[in-house]
């Protein structure tokens, strides 16, 4: 614990000087790297790249939506335009953005182990996914594939005239990557952890990150065998999902929705995990109901595989399933109720202030609200027959992965930036950027519930023109949602090397990660730490000089009785 | 990280890394579970509602190099268990002796398989435009690899399948289908494991496994096992469909 004293008042703060990031040097102490933490800024390079790939399909999609015709690509075009959106940005961007930047650096250091249990994995599971990156980029640039990110059969496999082969084996090699991060983690989290970190002392970041480990081990290797098959049946005749031989195409929405209804929680887990290490630290209390939080971790996980069926009540499934499965949707809403109420509780009676990571978390929490409860319209029967594949659920799933995910993931960024690169990010210019976010997001997605409300299908390249009003409100709102995603990579990329020394834990913030250097040494921890303290203690944390009411007080003063015991 | 001896940087024990590495290829193994769950999903989905071309299908694969494939796979599964039992025990010549039968008893399973396939394609059996159940029946001459009085019952069997599902053929491809999908897999999953025990079998020879050190033995043994659990799983399903009476 020697090294955790330094705060942000400190003088003279100095890079350790030998940490992870100049331990070693050249292209290929990088590239084959076994570090987590160096992985994960390998992932932070190759996840920025198809974010912006990304961003740019769905830029075209909105400049496209300016008029009613549809001024800029062809009908064609515009559907290659929002598959590949939707596939670099589910794919190879929200499935790994957080689990394997974030969690990976972090993990290790959370629970005060050198690596995660298996390092070379690790980097496999990295050039897995450039492997799969490279398949679907060369299925983009060869005249890219329109299908939908859904690859619903038989289109995909007997009619699509696009390439859809390359792409289905890319995002097929792609699952490996995510199998072998989910298995690391589970693995890391059992056997890894340093003496006295207990279960229930684990930060509630790497609960979530277990429950969506669980996810991706129990989900994605059905995903994998179902775009294997269906790579099989373009590719080699086999007929599954071919109504011609007497295959089933809603085989496939089942199989397929079996693991991307879960994937979902693959993106909002890892998020609602920063949210729960954020709201504490910036409220300098003690997280409410650490227990129910982790808990409801692992109830989204397991009721999450229960649900896939909703996005399929209007294939002709029984009434009856359908029923079952709409009750079921709703009940994976309470877990979800529970964090947000608990850290909404956490709020309360706290000392909350405003910076940057704590904007995206309040963001987070706005936008997160909405997109769940415009879930459980979407559950409903006789609404979903309304609003199936309308604007309203476009909309539904941005405030849940762009508004949830997303913001929870540049919170993280934020919040650890300091961590991982040992230095300050500007923090009135990231303010800014995060209102720009936060304004731009809710003016794009907004304007698309009462699109889709009124009836506005989506994936159509047209539209009546007495829609184009919130059709134009949406694509300024994209504009300027792209300017609050570019000023974020410019000044972390510059804080990265020209910014203000951080010292080792400048919030400050009780997690096991702030104890050390930042930048971290190689191996993480001079000492194997051993824990002795509860989560989120600030009270009972007399090395961060904290004053918190009721707290032992700064460092150094005699400890002050808590009025009302443990709150 | 930096290597000492058999122990992994980021591990304090031996012991640690072992019962990690164990969890790991439990883990993993349970990935494969729902990884063939998948398929065999809509195998199950496509026999209920297609079980006369099931059965038809399932009535033109030879059950005699189908069971002889399971007996080998049981056998190297055997062998398989001895070999981690020689590492465990340190018994380093047996192990070498035993990893290198395993992985002849594997190669056995690939050239019947090869020759399983090589039928299939001959019998016009492979789902595709000239995939046609009734090829053998018809042209007798052209499957010497049959008996006649199993295409005599065949043809009976055909006929009364062909009244109850006009649409056989199609559906027959699906059967097909997933003979393929299914053996096809397994015998990837085969060649992975094939892979695997020549790199156990190299280090045996530099002699590293012994009692103290095991683990790649051991692990690559629970893959194994899996991979034989799959085929007998996998034997029932494809090979012993109403079988003729």
């Amino acid at each position: 614990m020697s090294t955790a004293s330094a705060t942000s008042t400190g003088p003279a703060l100095k890079l350790p000087e030998k940490n992870y990031l100049n331990s070693t040097y050249g292209i290929r102490s990088w590239l084959l790297t076994t570090d987590h933490k160096r992985i994960a800024l390998l992932y932070l390079v190759t996840v920025t790249f198809f974010f912006f790939v990304g961003g740019f399909f769905a830029m075209m999609i909105r400049l496209h939506l300016l008029t009613p015709s549809g001024y800029l690509l062809s009908a064609d075009t515009y559907n290659r335009m929002f598959t590949m959106h939707g596939v670099a940005m589910i794919f190879f961007f929200l499935i790994p953005s957080i689990p394997a930047i974030l969690g990976n650096f972090l993990i290790p250091l959370m629970i005060g182990a050198k690596d995660l249990a298996f390092p070379r994995i690790n980097l496999l599971s990295w050039y897995i996914y450039i492997i799969g990156g490279t398949f679907t980029l060369y299925s983009m640039v060869t005249g890219g594939l329109d299908t939908g990110w859904t690859f619903y059969t038989p289109l995909s496999t007997v009619y699509s005239n696009s390439a859809v082969a390359p792409a289905v084996v890319g995002i097929f090699i792609t699952g490996f990557s995510s199998i072998l991060t989910g298995l690391n983690f589970l693995v890391t989290v059992h056997t890894m952890r340093a003496p006295g970190m207990t279960w229930f002392r684990l930060p509630l970041f790497v609960w979530a990150h277990y429950a969506t480990s669980v996810v991706m081990i129990l989900g994605t290797p059905v995903v994998a065998i179902t775009l294997g098959l269906a790579a099989m049946e373009r590719v080699f005749g086999l007929g599954f999902f071919n109504p011609a031989m007497g295959g089933d195409p809603i085989l496939f929405q089942h199989l397929f929705w079996f693991y991307s209804h879960p994937a979902v929680y693959i993106m909002i887990l890892p998020a609602m995990g920063v949210i729960s290490e954020l709201i504490p630290t910036f409220a300098r209390k003690k997280l409410f109901g650490y227990h129910f939080v982790a808990a409801a971790s692992l109830a989204i996980a397991v009721i999450g595989f229960l649900v896939w069926t909703h996005h399929m009540f209007l294939t002709g499934q029984s009434t009856y399933a359908a029923i079952a499965f709409s009750f079921l949707t709703f009940l994976v809403a309470i877990p979800s109720a529970i964090k947000t109420f608990n850290w909404t509780a956490t709020l309360f009676g706290g000392s909350i202030s405003f910076d940057t990571p704590m904007l995206y978390a309040f963001g987070f929490l706005g936008l997160f609200l909405i997109g769940g409860l415009t879930g459980l319209f979407l559950g409903c029967l006789g609404v979903d027959m309304h609003v199936h594949d309308t604007y309203f659920v476009v909309a539904h799933f941005h405030y849940i992965m762009v508004g949830g995910a997303v913001m929870g993931y540049l919170g993280g960024l934020h919040f650890w930036w300091p961590k991982i690169t040992g230095r300050m990010y500007p923090e009135w210019l990231a303010r800014i950027a995060a209102l720009v976010l936060f304004v731009g997001f809710n003016l794009t997605f907004f304007p698309q519930f009462v699109l889709g409300y009124l009836g506005m299908p989506r994936r159509y390249h047209v539209y009546p023109p007495e829609f184009q009003v919130y059709n134009v409100m949406s694509t300024a709102g994209a504009s300027i949602l792209a300017i609050g995603y570019l000023l974020p990579m410019v000044y972390l990329t510059w804080a990265a090397f020209y910014g203000k020394v951080a010292g080792n834990n400048p919030w400050p913030a009780t997690g096991l990660e702030w104890t050390t250097a930042s930048p971290p040494p190689t191996e993480n921890f001079e000492v194997t730490p051993v824990v002795t303290w509860e989560p989120y203690d600030f009270h009972n944390r007399p090395e961060l000089g904290l004053d918190v009411p009721g707290s032992r007080g700064p460092a150094g003063n005699p400890a002050v009785a808590p009025a009302h015991g443990d709150d | 990280m930096h290597r000492t001896g058999a122990l992994y940087g980021q591990f304090k024990t031996l012991e640690q890394q072992k019962d990690t590495a164990s969890l790991g290829m439990w883990i993993f193994l349970v990935t494969e579970v729902m990884f063939f769950g998948g398929i065999m999903l809509a195998y199950t989905i496509n026999r209920h509602t297609y079980f006369h071309a099931f059965a038809m299908g399932s009535n033109t694969l030879s059950l005699k190099l189908g069971t002889f494939n399971t007996v080998v796979l049981l056998a190297s599964s055997f062998t398989m268990a001895m070999g981690v039992w020689s590492a465990q025990t340190g018994k380093k010549q047996l192990l070498t002796m035993f990893l290198s039968l395993t992985i002849i008893l594997g190669f056995v399973f690939f050239g019947v398989k090869y020759v399983e396939y090589a039928q299939k394609f001959h019998h016009h059996l492979v789902p595709g435009r000239n995939f046609d159940i009734t090829y053998c029946v018809s042209n007798p001459s052209a499957c010497p690899d049959i008996d006649a009085e199993d295409l005599a019952i065949e043809r009976k069997e055909i006929d009364e399948a062909m009244e109850a599902d006009p649409d056989l053929n199609a559906h027959a491809q699906l059967y097909y289908s997933a003979y393929f999908g299914m053996t096809g897999l397994h015998a990837l999953h085969m060649i992975i494991g094939a892979g695997l025990l020549f790199w156990l079998l190299r280090n045996s020879f530099a002699g590293i496994y012994g009692p103290v050190w095991n683990t790649p033995v051991d692990i690559v043994g629970l893959y194994w096992h899996f991979v034989d659990i799959v085929w007998i799983f996998l034997f029932p399903l494809l090979y012993l469909i109403d079988r003729h009476k």
